[in-house]
């Protein structure tokens, strides 16, 4: 890895990300547009893992098929590698995505019933045209290996006689086929119970360490997240609220819906108090999202000036950057104990109006 | 049976047996499962898929196919539960007991407005007539805190959010109010705050009405949170048990194996990124073959000989906990 004094190129840029869609009424008529994604940019550096945290509706899937051009965003920069994908068209897209990677959350659902493990894992070294038949089987039972899986006893199986676990290896075997330099893990362990997780999760940690690979490791679960990730993002209705070192974010965190979404998280220590819901109501619709901050709805610090500004991402500490006005470090809000206590009175009603 | 039953048990399970025919094999998906729940007190039914945890429950909510072949005993105050008919147990059910499960969306019709789905369970277990139940149905909105509960009424399932519609399968479950409820990894779908929302509305509607509840869950963080008493299962059996405030924490003692290894392989906040989790290897075992001895043996870091050989049973050790294992661990700490 290059010395801190001259940062190295980011593998993966993100700049001013945009994705929309439209919702139509019955009938098929445009009835609004929902930003998913709301000028989301942020970097991921070569062996690095960025995670990013979010509820569901948040726009944490839709941010990484942003990235992969599938749909092509809206609006905004993906550079990979050096190149700007939102630029590239047909074969040259398809060249320079074979080095970046998926993984879905539900394994039977990315697998075809219908093949077997060694055609499934085999399939993009074919697309690719990678060597001659017998380098691709060769290449299969080492990416068998590489995932713990014993090529002479599941290379012949079909995928339903795997077990969930086996078949999110058999999932991540086929992503590892074309030396691909980023993974990116939607809900990639969510699905699988608590064993088979650690067990897949720890895969996910030697490959890092093996080949060099960098992730994207998208999750609702935030302990989970910090686990795998160098760095974590926030994000909420489409925006990113807070990123930072994993370390930093969860330690001091900076946006109150971080605050708010630690706070919910059980846990195993039940003298430490049980779960405080924090976090009243729902988020509001993405189509009609609260002016100013969108979390504003829902945010116990807000105030007046939540309402009439977007909050930018301001660099409160190195490399943590919060959007938020009233962050919860580096000083308290104008009248804070004021504004708690007017936002307390406005969420009831709140509540009620987004339904 | 005879009379053992602890005075003030609300449910008391002996000796469930559940078992499937699988081409011509036989799969004990429950073997040998006994327990008590208080009113008013919340045991949590922990264990990973194919444990059997669901399957106990649907035992004695009657709520297993008819190949199911189901044996022992499951009084609810006091009545026996197993081997009813089935317009016995709709006696029962919504009445004494209710069950919620994982995905609300799948539960409810979408065809309906969500108020005559539970004007449909009011009147399916009450003779009431349509007006009543609607005013009951809208009370029971209220209840579980749905805000608008006219306008929500009139609402289609789709036009509610995932948090939004467990609480209408709540309403539904409490209809009758019932006094046991059991919660299938209700919240198991739902974002962490929305979780926290809804266990916090199940723990006070508890309260108020003074129902026991089972937590049916692979989470164990759930179950330190939020029970009274925890049963871990593993292959059909409770491999330990005992009150949430023993086993978690930081005097923390389990005894079982399975239990610290489920327990040490959740990510914790606490712990430092990019270290590797502890895990056991292998899977659970297949239900047609069960391994001779203790069904965990095969992954124990701490199997010995006498593990095969003979299968440990479940004994109380200690004032309120029980394990079945031959060498549990040390103050909660393997040996």
């Amino acid at each position: 890895m290059s010395a801190e004094a001259t940062p190295a190129e980011p593998l993966l840029s993100a700049r001013d990300l945009v994705q929309e869609f439209v919702v139509r009424e019955r009938g098929g008529g445009r009835s609004g547009v929902v930003q998913a994604v709301s000028g989301v940019s942020f970097d991921v550096m070569a062996g690095e893992t960025l995670g990013i945290v979010g509820e569901t509706g948040s726009g944490k899937s839709t941010l990484a098929r942003a990235v992969l051009q599938a749909p092509r965003p809206k609006a905004g920069t993906v550079v990979f590698r050096g190149t700007d994908l939102t630029r590239l068209r047909g074969g040259q897209l398809l060249q320079a995505r074979r080095h970046m990677q998926f993984v879905f959350q539900d394994p039977f659902g990315s697998l075809d019933p219908k093949w077997r493990v060694r055609s499934i894992v085999e399939e993009p070294l074919t697309a690719y045209r990678s060597g001659n038949r017998d380098a691709r089987r060769k290449r299969v039972d080492e990416l068998l290996d590489l995932v713990g899986l014993d090529p002479a006893r599941y290379a012949r199986r079909h995928p339903r006689e795997l077990s969930g676990g086996q078949a999110q290896r058999v999932a991540i075997a086929r992503a590892l086929a074309l030396s691909p330099s980023l993974i990116i893990c939607d809900e990639a362990v969510s699905s699988l119970d608590v064993l088979i997780q650690a067990q897949v999760l720890n895969l996910f940690e030697q490959l890092r360490r093996e080949l060099n690979l960098s992730y994207l490791f998208i999750a609702h679960d935030l302990a989970l997240v910090k686990q795998v990730s160098d760095r974590v993002a926030v994000m909420y209705l489409g925006k990113l609220c807070e990123v930072g070192p994993g370390e930093l974010v969860y330690k001091t965190p900076l946006h109150p819906y971080t605050k708010a979404l630690l706070d919910s998280i059980p846990s195993t220590e039940p003298g430490a108090a049980r779960a405080t819901a924090t976090l009243r109501g729902e988020p509001p619709s993405p189509v009609n999202p609260p002016s100013g901050c969108r979390f504003r709805t829902r945010c116990p610090r807000a105030a007046d000036q939540c309402a009439a500004e977007v909050p930018q991402p301001r660099e409160l500490a190195p490399g943590h950057l919060v959007a938020c006005h009233f962050p919860l470090t580096g000083g308290a809000p104008p009248g804070a104990a004021a504004a708690a206590q007017h936002a307390a009175s406005a969420l009831p009603g709140t509540a009620k109006a987004q339904g | 049976m005879n009379g053992t039953q602890a005075a003030g048990a609300l449910l008391q399970v002996e000796d469930l047996r559940v078992a499937f025919a699988a081409d011509g094999r036989e799969i004990r998906a429950v073997d040998g499962l006994s327990y008590q729940v208080d009113a008013g007190r919340t045991l949590a039914i922990i264990g990973e898929s194919g444990s059997g945890k669901t399957v106990g429950c649907r035992a004695l909510m009657g709520l297993l196919p008819a190949s199911a072949e189901v044996s022992g005993s499951a009084r609810l105050r006091g009545t026996e539960m197993i081997g009813l008919s089935d317009s016995e147990l709709r006696r029962h059910r919504g009445q004494d007991m209710a069950m919620i499960f994982q995905d609300p969306a799948r539960s409810l019709n979408p065809t309906m407005r969500v108020g005559v789905q539970i004007t449909e369970a009011i009147r399916a277990h009450r003779k009431v007539a349509r007006s009543e139940a609607h005013v009951q149905a809208v009370e029971l909105l209220r209840l579980v805190r749905i805000p608008a509960p006219e306008r929500r009424f009139h609402e289609y399932p789709h036009q509610l959010s995932g948090g939004m519609r467990q609480r209408i399968m709540i309403a539904m479950a409490l209809a009758c109010r019932p006094k046991l409820l059991i919660a299938d990894e209700a919240t198991t779908a739902l974002d962490v705050t929305t979780q926290a929302q809804i266990m916090e509305l199940l723990l006070d509607l508890q309260a108020e009405l003074g129902m026991a509840l089972i937590l049916i869950s692979h989470d164990l963080g759930l179950a330190a949170s939020y029970a009274d008493e925890v049963i871990v299962m593993y292959a059909g059996k409770i491999v330990e048990q005992a009150p949430a405030t023993r086993l978690f924490g930081a005097g923390g003692t389990v005894k079982m194996r399975y239990t610290r290894a489920l327990l040490d392989a959740i990510p914790h906040l606490e712990r430092t990124a990019h270290t590797e989790l502890p895990v056991v290897s292998g899977r659970p075992p297949d239900p047609t073959a069960l391994p001779a001895g203790c069904s965990f043996a095969p992954r124990c870091p701490a199997a010995a000989d006498d593990c095969a050989a003979k299968t440990p049973p479940l004994t109380e050790h200690a004032p309120g906990h029980r394990w079945a294992c031959w060498h549990p661990c040390e103050n909660g700490v393997p040996a």
